[in-house]
C-alpha cells in the first residue's frame, strides 16, 4: 500500500513559497514535516529550513520567548500580548512547549486553552509541542520550527515553563528573553542569586493585583540584578503587569519592542542569532558523539566560530560537521 | 393490623426531569405526567437557554430542543406553562447561569396568570460553582456568577418566601468522579461560599440572614453503594446542622435542617443490558429515603434507557411508578428512622464526617471554594477521583453487571422496535423555534426592550440586585440571549480549568496499557513523530466527564493529547487540529446534536483544507445515527457500551494506521 499521507502532498519549494505567504495550511504541514524523525523526510526538513533560513535568520520576526515558573500567569499574560500585538496589526505565530510524561513519552498539551484566547483570529497561529523526554530543556524541534514560524510571522512567542535548563534553552534561540515572576515567592529571588536570572532581558512581576506583595517583589529584584545584561548595551527592567485586570500590557509590549530595535540598532541581530544557529548544532552534536566528539572538532568556540562565518544553513552545516566525526556521508536524525 | 392506628408520614415529591423540542410539546408532557399522579414539575431547559443563547445564535445550531425546552422570551415560558396555575403548582428548574433571567420570566409569566409571585413556590438550582466543575453551563467568571446567585438568594427571601432560590448540587460531583466524600466536602464548601458571600454583602439584616440559612437547600446524588449513599446522607444532615449552628449562629433547628432533592445515580446507568438499570435507579432510591431523619424531600428518577438517548413519556411514566410504588405500597413511610442507633452505621457515618471535615478544612486552607476552582484544584482531584474508578471497571475489580461481567445477554424486547426503545425529537423544532422567535421579536416595542436592557446595564454595573430589572426585561419582550449578552458585556466570560493537565504519572500499568503504549510509540516511529489526538467537545454541552478521562488515558498511552475544554464551535476544532498537526479528531457530543456538529466540522475541515484528517466521536449515540456517521465518513462511534479505554485507544491506533497506509501490525 502507498503511503501517501497529507504531509508529502506538495514540493518542497512551492511549500516554502505558500509558508512565506502565510498560508495556514502550508506552515501545518511544514512543521510536520520538522517534527519528522524518518530518513525520508529528513532530506525535505533540510531543504525546507534552507529555502526559508535566509529571510528568517537575517530580517524576520521578532522572536520571543515566555518562560518562568509554573502559576505565575505566564499563558493569561501570553494572551494578553497576543490581543496588544494584534491590535498593533501584528501577526502571532506560538510555539508552545508543555513538559511530556516520562513514563508514556504522552502529553497532555493545554496551554493552547491557556493561551488562546481569540481562536477564530486568522493572525495568529499557535503549535503545542512536548519536550520530548528532553528533561529541563527543549526538544531539537523547536529551533527549525522557530524558523520556519519566523518567516511567516510579525512576532514568533516561545512559551515554556522554565526549570533551571529549559530557561538557559530558550534563551539561547530568542530575540527577547522575558521572565515571568510570582509576587511574594522566594523562588525568583533565589533563582536569580543562582545566576539564572541573568539570561532574561526583561523581567515582569504579573499579578501586580495583588497590591504590596508585587511592589516588594519588583523592588527586592531591582536590588538583586546586576545593573547590565551580560549581552551588553541593555539595562534589564522590571516591569509590573496583571494579566488579569489587563494592566500594564502594552508598558510589556513596547518594552519587548525597545529591546528588538535596540538589537536591530546596535546590529547585533544578525550575529545573535548565527551564534544560536551554533549553538543548536553544537548541541546535536553533542548529543550524539558526546563532549569527545565536539572536542574532536576542536570545542564548542572554535566549531561556532566556524559556523558563524559561514552562510547559514543548519541541517547542511551539521552534516558537515557531522561528516568529519563519522567519514561517511548520510545523516541519520535519531 | 388495624389501617386507623397507622401514622404514616407524608411522600416526598414526585418528580420527573423533563422537557424536549418546545414549550408546546413539553407543555403537554407535563399535563400527562401531572395527570398520572406526579406532584411536581421539573424544567430541563436546553443548552441554548442554559448558557445564555436565542435559538438562532450560530453556537446554539443543533442543540435548540435537544436536551431540554428551549425558552427565547416569555411567550415561550407562558405556552410552557399553559393551564397550568402556577400558585398551585411547585416547580423546579435547573437552571444556573441563567437562573435569574428564567425566574424573572416564571414570575412575570405567573403576573400574567393573575398569580402573587409570594405564593410561589419551586426551586431554582442557582449553582453556578459546580457547572465549573461538571455539567458546564457557565457563562461568567465565578466572582460575578456568585453576585447573581446571591442577588437571586436575596430577592427571593424578600419577595417569594416559599422558594428554594439556590440547590447546592453534589449530584454533578458524583457524576463527575466525587468520592462520597469529596461530595460532602465540596458541595458544603460551596455552600459556605454562598452564604458567606450573602452575609458579606451588606443587603441583609442578620435575623433575615438566617432565613436564607433556611431557604439553602440541595441536590444529591444517590449511586448503587446505597449503604454508603444512606451513610452520605446521614452525615450531611449531620454536618450541615452543625455548620448552621456554629458558623453562622442559626438557633431555629427548623431553620438547620438538611433539605435536599434527588436525582439517582445517571453515571452508573448502561448501555448494554438497558433494564438493569430499572434495578439499579430502585435500590439507590432506597438510600435516600430509608433514613426518616435524612429522607429526601423531592426525587426525580431517571429512566432506565437514559444511556441510549432521550426518554418516552412512558418511560418516565415508569420510572413515575417506581417512587408511588415505594412510597404508597410498602410501609416505608409508617415508622420511625429504621438506622438510628445502629452500631455500624454510626461508625461508618462517623467516620465520613472526619474525612468530609478534613477535605474541609484543606478547602479553606486554599482560599475556599472559589479559589479552589479557579486554581484547578477541585478540578484535577475530581478527574483523578473518576480516573481511578475507570480504572476500576477496566479491571474488573468494579463489577457492573453486563458490562465488565455476564455480558452474555438474550436480544432485549425493549430496544426492538421503528423506534430502538427511546424518543427522537423531530428535525424541525430547530426551525419552527427560530421561525417563532423572529417573529415574536418583530411584534415588541423596541423602544421598551432598549429601555429594560439600559435598566439591566446599571443594575448590574452598580451592583443593585439584579432580579427587579430583569424581570421589567421579561414583560418588556427582552430574549434569553439579549438578557446574556448585556451580562457578558460587564461581567466577561469564563473559561474554566479542564483538570487534565495534571502531571503526576497515572496509576497506568496494566498489561493491556503496556501493549497499547508500544503500539502508539511504534506507529508513532512508522509515521516520524509522536502520535497526536485531539479531544473536541463541540456545541453547548458541557459534560465533559467522558472527553477529560479519554485525555488522561490517551496522555498514559503515549499520545500527545490536544484538549481545549468546552464549547468550541466547529470552526475552532477544525483550525486547532491543523494548525496542531493532529492524527485523529476524536469528538465528544451527549447533547444528541452529533449529527449537526459532524456535518459542520467536516465542512469546516474541508474548507482549510485538512479534510484528511480522520474524525471518531464518543457521547450517547443512537444506533441508527451511528450507522449514519459511519456512512458519512466517520470512522468509528464509541458509545457508553464501550467502556474498555484500552480498547478505545486500540481501535484510534488502528484507525491511524489504515489511514496512513500503514499495514496493521496486530
Amino acid at each position: 500500500m502507498p503511503s501517501l499521507s497529507a504531509d508529502s502532498r506538495r514540493g518542497v519549494e512551492e511549500l516554502a513559497a505558500s509558508v512565506q505567504r502565510g498560508e495556514r495550511s502550508a506552515l501545518a504541514e511544514a512543521l510536520n514535516l520538522l517534527d519528522d524523525r524518518r530518513d525520508s523526510a529528513r532530506e525535505r526538513s533540510a531543504k525546507l529550513v534552507h529555502l526559508l533560513q535566509g529571510n528568517a535568520l537575517d530580517l524576520g520576526a521578532h522572536i520571543i520567548g515566555m518562560t518562568g515558573p509554573p502559576g505565575v500567569g505566564k499563558s493569561s499574560l501570553g494572551a494578553c500580548l497576543i490581543s496588544e500585538w494584534r491590535r498593533r496589526g501584528m501577526t502571532v505565530g506560538v510555539l508552545a512547549v508543555d513538559p511530556s510524561s516520562p513514563l508514556s513519552g504522552g502529553a497532555l498539551l493545554g496551554d493552547r486553552l491557556r493561551l488562546h484566547s481569540n481562536s477564530d483570529d486568522r493572525g495568529v497561529f499557535f503549535r503545542s509541542l512536548s519536550s520530548r523526554g528532553h528533561y529541563g530543556g527543549l526538544s531539537a524541534e523547536v529551533w527549525p520550527m522557530c524558523q520556519v514560524m519566523a518567516s511567516a510571522f510579525d512576532v514568533v512567542m516561545i512559551e515554556t515553563v522554565g526549570v533551571g535548563q529549559r530557561e538557559i534553552d530558550i534563551s539561547r534561540m530568542c530575540d527577547t528573553t522575558c521572565f515571568v515572576a510570582q509576587p511574594g515567592s522566594g523562588d525568583s529571588i533565589q533563582s536569580l542569586k543562582a545566576g539564572i536570572l541573568e539570561v532574561p532581558h526583561i523581567l515582569v512581576v504579573n499579578k501586580s493585583d495583588m497590591g504590596a506583595i508585587a511592589t516588594r517583589t519588583a523592588s527586592e529584584l531591582a536590588g538583586a540584578l546586576t545593573s547590565e545584561h551580560p549581552d551588553g548595551a541593555w539595562r534589564v527592567p522590571i516591569l509590573s503587569t496583571s494579566a488579569t485586570q489587563g494592566k500594564g500590557i502594552s508598558e510589556l509590549a513596547d518594552c519587548l519592542k525597545v529591546h528588538f530595535q535596540n538589537l536591530l540598532q546596535n546590529k547585533l541581530l544578525k550575529h545573535r542569532r548565527r551564534g544560536y544557529q551554533a549553538h543548536w548544532i553544537v548541541s546535536r552534536l553533542r548529543e550524539e558523539f558526546g563532549s569527545h566528539g565536539v572536542e574532536r572538532l576542536g570545542g564548542e568556540a572554535a566549531i561556532a566560530e566556524q559556523i558563524q562565518s559561514e552562510t547559514p544553513d543548519l541541517y547542511s552545516q551539521y552534516d558537515a560537521l557531522r561528516r568529519q566525526l563519522t567519514g561517511c556521508g548520510t545523516t541519520n536524525k535519531s | 393490623m388495624n389501617n386507623e392506628t397507622i401514622q404514616r408520614d407524608r411522600p416526598w415529591l414526585m418528580r420527573t426531569y423533563s422537557g424536549h423540542s418546545s414549550a408546546r410539546a413539553s407543555n403537554e408532557l407535563y399535563r400527562t405526567n401531572l395527570s398520572r399522579g406526579q406532584t411536581g414539575l421539573s424544567v430541563a431547559f436546553d443548552l441554548p437557554t442554559q448558557t445564555g443563547y436565542d435559538s438562532d445564535h450560530p453556537l446554539a445550531r443543533g442543540e435548540v430542543g435537544k436536551v431540554g425546552v428551549p425558552i427565547d422570551h416569555i411567550g415561550d415560558m407562558e405556552t410552557l406553562f399553559d393551564e397550568i396555575p402556577l400558585g398551585e403548582m411547585n416547580t423546579s428548574m435547573t437552571i444556573n447561569a441563567t437562573a435569574p433571567w428564567l425566574l424573572a420570566l416564571y414570575v412575570a409569566v405567573a403576573e400574567r396568570q393573575g398569580v402573587d409571585p409570594v405564593s410561589l413556590q419551586g426551586t431554582t438550582q442557582n449553582d453556578v460553582l459546580k457547572e465549573y466543575l461538571s455539567r458546564g453551563t457557565y457563562i461568567f467568571p465565578p466572582s460575578p456568577s456568585v453576585r447573581l446567585t446571591t442577588d437571586l438568594i436575596l430577592y427571593t427571601v424578600e419577595h417569594i418566601p416559599k422558594w428554594n432560590p439556590t440547590n447546592i448540587c453534589s449530584y454533578h460531583l458524583q457524576e463527575a468522579g466525587a468520592t462520597p466524600t469529596q461530595e460532602l466536602a465540596y458541595a458544603l464548601s460551596s455552600a459556605i461560599a454562598i452564604l458567606d458571600a450573602v452575609r458579606d454583602s451588606g443587603q441583609v439584616s442578620a435575623d433575615r440572614f438566617h432565613d436564607v440559612v433556611g431557604r439553602i437547600s440541595f441536590f444529591v446524588n444517590a449511586g448503587i453503594r446505597f449503604v454508603e449513599e444512606t451513610c452520605k446522607m446521614r452525615a450531611f444532615v449531620q454536618l450541615w446542622d452543625e455548620l448552621a449552628g456554629e458558623r453562622y449562629g442559626v438557633e431555629d433547628p427548623k431553620k438547620r435542617r438538611f433539605r435536599y432533592g434527588v436525582q439517582v445515580n445517571s453515571l452508573g446507568l448502561t448501555e448494554s443490558q438497558p433494564e438493569n438499570n430499572v434495578q439499579r435507579i430502585v435500590l439507590e432510591m432506597l438510600a435516600v429515603t430509608l433514613s426518616k431523619n435524612a429522607r429526601a424531600r423531592a426525587i426525580q428518577l431517571p429512566a432506565w434507557n437514559e444511556a441510549l438517548g432521550l426518554p418516552r413519556p412512558w418511560d418516565q411514566q415508569w420510572a413515575l411508578r417506581m417512587q408511588q410504588v415505594l412510597a404508597l405500597e410498602t410501609d416505608i413511610l409508617e415508622y420511625g428512622d429504621l438506622l438510628d442507633g445502629s452500631p455500624v452505621i454510626e461508625a461508618k457515618v462517623t467516620d465520613m464526617i472526619a474525612s468530609a471535615r478534613q477535605e474541609m478544612l484543606e478547602i479553606d486552607s486554599r482560599g475556599g471554594m472559589v479559589a479552589c476552582i479557579e486554581s484547578g484544584y477541585v478540578k484535577r482531584e475530581l478527574v483523578e477521583s473518576h480516573t481511578r474508578r475507570m480504572l476500576g471497571i477496566e479491571s474488573g475489580e468494579l463489577p457492573i453487571v453486563g458490562v465488565n461481567c455476564f455480558k452474555e445477554s438474550a436480544q432485549s424486547p425493549l430496544t426492538a422496535g421503528d423506534e430502538s426503545g427511546i424518543l427522537h425529537v423531530d428535525s424541525t423544532v430547530e426551525s419552527e423555534q427560530i421561525a417563532s422567535l423572529k417573529a415574536f421579536r418583530t411584534n415588541r416595542s423596541e423602544i421598551n426592550v432598549a429601555d429594560a436592557l439600559k435598566a439591566l446595564r446599571a443594575a448590574a454595573k452598580h451592583g443593585e440586585n439584579i432580579m427587579p430589572p430583569s424581570i421589567a426585561c421579561a414583560k418588556a419582550g427582552v430574549t434569553t440571549g439579549e438578557w446574556s449578552e448585556e451580562l457578558r458585556q460587564i461581567f466577561g466570560e469564563y473559561r474554566a480549568p479542564t483538570g487534565v493537565d495534571i502531571n503526576r504519572a497515572q496509576q497506568g500499568s496494566s498489561d493491556a496499557l503496556e501493549l497499547t503504549r508500544a503500539r502508539v510509540q511504534r506507529t508513532g516511529e512508522e509515521l516520524g513523530r509522536p502520535l497526536r489526538l485531539l479531544i473536541g467537545k463541540p456545541g453547548l454541552d458541557g459534560h465533559s466527564n467522558g472527553a477529560e478521562q479519554i485525555a488522561v488515558k490517551g496522555r498514559d498511552a503515549g499520545f500527545e493529547i490536544v484538549y481545549e475544554g468546552i464549547r468550541l464551535t466547529p470552526a475552532q476544532i477544525a483550525r486547532a487540529a491543523q494548525e496542531e498537526g493532529v492524527h485523529l479528531i476524536g469528538l465528544s457530543v451527549l447533547s444528541g446534536s452529533h449529527l449537526e456538529l459532524v456535518e459542520a466540522i467536516h465542512l469546516e475541515l474541508t474548507a482549510i483544507g485538512a479534510s484528511h484528517i480522520p474524525i471518531v466521536i464518543g457521547g450517547i449515540i443512537p444506533e441508527d445515527d451511528a450507522k449514519l456517521l459511519v456512512k458519512k465518513g466517520l470512522k468509528a462511534v464509541f458509545t457508553p457500551k464501550d467502556s474498555d479505554m484500552n480498547d478505545i485507544m486500540d481501535r484510534m491506533v488502528d484507525i491511524i494506521r489504515e489511514t496512513n497506509g500503514l499495514e496493521p501490525d496486530v
